[in-house]
């Protein structure tokens, strides 16, 4: 007769600590050619384009800040951060976090680090901090690069803000690390839904398109005359609202609505993510984590939490208007103007007057008389009026305004030419770009609190 | 005798939705002894040994490992390696990257084997800072069982471990298996490679549609076998021909010029080889037509000789 006795007993299962399969998933990352090329580039690229604009002498007017890239170096980074906000970060989040987890079922390894690991959760920490650190180190490449190759071509000088006040060169190096810091939100937000993406569609394409998707979706959005809380309830809109920043005074509701709506869709997406992989059967090889019951688990919630979102949102953005009044956009036009002007007499070299003496003023009008001076288009015109000290004449300045619907408006000085009619003006030391010729501005599109 | 035990299943029901993956299953493995698994496709082999490796719970029975009770949790006690579905590389790391990226997950005082040692032991020293995108099947495998090696384990889980191996790849693994065996590691391998499971296994597990159809050593399967075909090569065809005509339980399945081929239980075979070497006839080859492993896998698991040979 056989009598069994088991061998000395085996300590119960010590799973790897998250330090140690952290340093094992970055390893992994940064062995992969494409993410060593994503780094190279994001560290080197906006450095080389920054420098390169600044030797030519068309700038990239259509882009926020392009207008003053000539000007001071601190418009570089805030031009790469449009871009960044617009096409690199969705697509670096796609390929960073979007593939975290689906690497491993397209390689067939996760049985192979389940085994060496020994905790689902733990993989899963180490995978999103892995993926994190590295999107983090991209994000980083872009702002300082950007930075670094701006103040290296041009130099450390004073930015012009949305309101055309001037911004110190301290002052704007710390908003514009603000701005950085605020787009991290909403990049964290798609590498959120890179991660869901990546569990709940394993080895389908679709996956690793998502947050890239979903932002195309969101800029698409943005673009659409939509309400201001539905406008605000979207995980991307700190990826425009960072505008808010250098305004004087500062657009900060917008602006925290729109980072902590995207940190509340990160936490959202990443717990679900979660949910969903350690639910996950690793020893069924028909499951490979993608399914109809995966998707669906992780896009109700999502839907339900934009829901709310825009539920709690709206009746405090106003309800259904789009935010954009006759009196912001006449407000707006006329701080900048007076703020402007002040830089093109410093230019000419004429006295200086304050905005207090000048006295701006805006009367804007948007298309016929039929329509309602109100909401985003390319048909408002403003007549902007003004005064000198001394002189009782009262100077006036035509402007067409293009309002985007989130509330960034482009002004086309329409005439007098002396003014703002055309682009350079004549200084004692020869031509020189005319700051009220074209200039950016920003509508804020929360009620005014002022206004009761 | 006392048998120590790496692995003591006992009931062990595994489902997948509506199908029964592994349907009251009892496994028992030794410390020291190569254990294999066998059953056709779908048999629940793979999902056995992921049982074993902590990559799933059982839904109903016990399993012990290393004398630790497996729970409701995922993850199998310290001391058990190795690798289902193939061995998991990253190709974009060296062999050696590959091994010190899992030695460093495990950390310095893991009681890891050494990354060289391992590496010559399954034989791609030579190729060991070349990256694992240009490795073919059978030195993925080696390098699946260094990874497993790397950890020292007390019982080692194996799926197709064979697959894609030349001869040299073969001896290499089969060498360092037999070496762990000796050295009182447990081994459980699946395979579909009959001369393998016979060259290595001391016991085998025959299952089928999720059931354990025979379990024990390799000679009591082919003591509880039936008949088996026998090729017999002799100095005198014919009269080896007229003597397996005449000798009880033997029946001549097969008259070539050169070579007969019997069928007959093994005492009846006994006696045959007997009275040929009493004929004056020489024996100079005898050997089943199909092994004892592959005959009995066939019959256990339903499967029609005829369309296999």
């Amino acid at each position: 007769m056989t009598t069994a006795t088991a061998v000395a007993a085996a300590p119960a299962a010590r799973p790897v600590s998250v330090r140690r399969v952290y340093r094992f998933e970055l390893v992994k990352l940064v062995s992969q050619w494409r993410i060593r090329l994503l780094l190279l580039a994001c560290w080197l690229g906006p450095a080389l384009f920054v420098a390169a604009v600044g030797r030519q002498s068309t700038l990239p007017t259509d882009t926020l800040f392009g207008r003053w890239m000539h000007a001071t170096g601190w418009a570089g980074p805030l031009v790469t951060l449009g871009f960044a906000g617009s096409w690199a970060l969705p697509l670096l989040t796609s390929v960073v976090a979007g593939d975290v987890f689906a690497a491993e079922d397209r390689l067939g390894t996760w049985r192979h680090l389940l085994v060496a690991a020994r905790s689902p959760r733990r993989i899963f920490a180490a995978k999103a901090l892995a993926g994190l650190t590295v999107l983090l180190l991209l994000v980083a490449g872009l702002a300082v690069s950007g930075a670094v190759g701006g103040l290296l071509a041009v130099g450390n000088h004073p930015l012009v803000g949305l309101d055309g006040r001037l911004l110190a060169p301290g002052d704007a190096a710390l908003r514009v690390l603000l701005a950085w810091l605020c787009a991290l939100a909403p990049t964290l937000a798609l590498a959120g839904i890179g991660l869901l993406g990546s569990v709940a569609l394993g080895r389908n394409p679709m996956g690793l398109l998502l947050p890239a998707l979903v932002a195309l979706v969101m800029q698409l959005a943005q673009m659409m005359p939509l309400p201001v809380g539905v406008r605000l309830a979207l995980p991307g809109y700190a990826f425009l609202s960072w505008n808010g920043l250098f305004t004087g005074p500062a657009q900060l509701g917008p602006l925290l609505i729109g980072v902590a709506v995207a940190l509340a869709w990160a936490a959202a997406t990443t717990l679900l993510a979660r949910l969903l992989f350690l639910r996950r059967d690793f020893t069924n090889p028909a499951h490979d984590g993608s399914g109809r019951r995966a998707v669906a688990l992780g896009v109700l919630p999502l839907a339900a939490l934009l829901a709310v979102t825009v539920g709690v949102l709206a009746p405090a953005a106003g309800g259904a208007g789009s935010g954009i009044g006759q009196d912001k956009v006449q407000r707006s036009v006329a701080t900048a103007f007076a703020h402007l002007y002040r830089l093109q007499t410093a230019e000419l070299n004429r006295p200086d007057v304050t905005e207090e003496q000048l006295r701006a003023t805006a009367a804007c009008d948007k298309g016929s008389s039929s329509v309602e001076p109100e909401g985003p288009g390319n048909d408002w015109r403003c007549v902007v009026t003004w005064h000198l000290p001394g002189v009782d004449a009262t100077g006036t300045a035509v402007y067409q305004l293009d309002v985007a619907p989130d509330g960034r408006f482009v002004a086309d000085g329409d005439g007098p030419k002396e003014v703002n009619g055309y682009f350079l003006v004549r200084t004692p030391t020869g031509d020189a770009p005319n700051p009220l010729w074209q200039f950016d501005g920003n509508v804020g599109l929360l009620p005014d609190p002022s206004k009761g | 005798m006392d048998t120590l035990l790496a692995v003591r299943a006992s009931g062990i029901t595994k489902c997948f939705g509506d199908v029964v993956a592994l349907d009251g299953v009892d496994l028992e493995v030794a410390q020291g002894g190569i254990h294999g698994l066998v059953g056709p496709n779908g048999a629940g082999k793979t999902t056995l040994l992921g049982l074993l490796l902590g990559l799933a719970v059982a839904d109903r029975g016990s399993l012990e490992i290393l004398r630790t009770p497996v729970g409701r949790a995922l993850a199998a006690p310290d001391g058990v390696a190795g690798f289902v579905d193939g061995p998991g590389l990253y190709p974009s790391l060296t062999a050696r990257q590959n091994l010190a990226a899992l030695a460093a997950l495990r950390g310095p005082g893991a009681g890891t084997a050494g990354i060289d040692e391992v590496l010559d032991q399954v034989g791609l020293t030579d190729v060991a800072d070349d990256r694992a995108n240009g490795f073919s099947l059978g030195m993925r495998q080696r390098l699946g069982l260094a990874a497993a090696l790397l950890t020292r384990p007390r019982l080692l889980v194996l799926d197709e471990p064979s697959n894609g191996l030349d001869p040299a790849g073969k001896r290499h693994v089969h060498g360092v298996l037999n070496r762990l065996a000796a050295e009182g590691t447990a081994v459980v391998l699946s395979s579909h490679r009959m001369d393998d499971l016979e060259a290595l296994c001391s016991e085998v597990t025959i299952l089928a549609t999720g059931r354990v159809v025979f379990s024990g050593p390799l000679g009591k399967l082919a003591a509880e076998n039936r008949e088996l075909d026998y090729r017999i090569v002799t100095s005198d065809p014919a009269a080896a021909r007229r003597v397996a005509a005449g000798t009880p339980g033997v029946r001549i399945a097969d008259d070539g010029a050169e070579r007969l081929v019997v069928r007959a239980p093994v005492p009846a075979l006994d006696e045959l080889v007997v009275r040929l070497v009493g004929a004056g006839v020489a024996v100079r080859e005898l050997a089943p037509v199909v092994s004892p492993l592959e005959a009995a896998f066939l019959a256990l698991t339903d499967q029609p000789q005829e369309d296999v040979r």
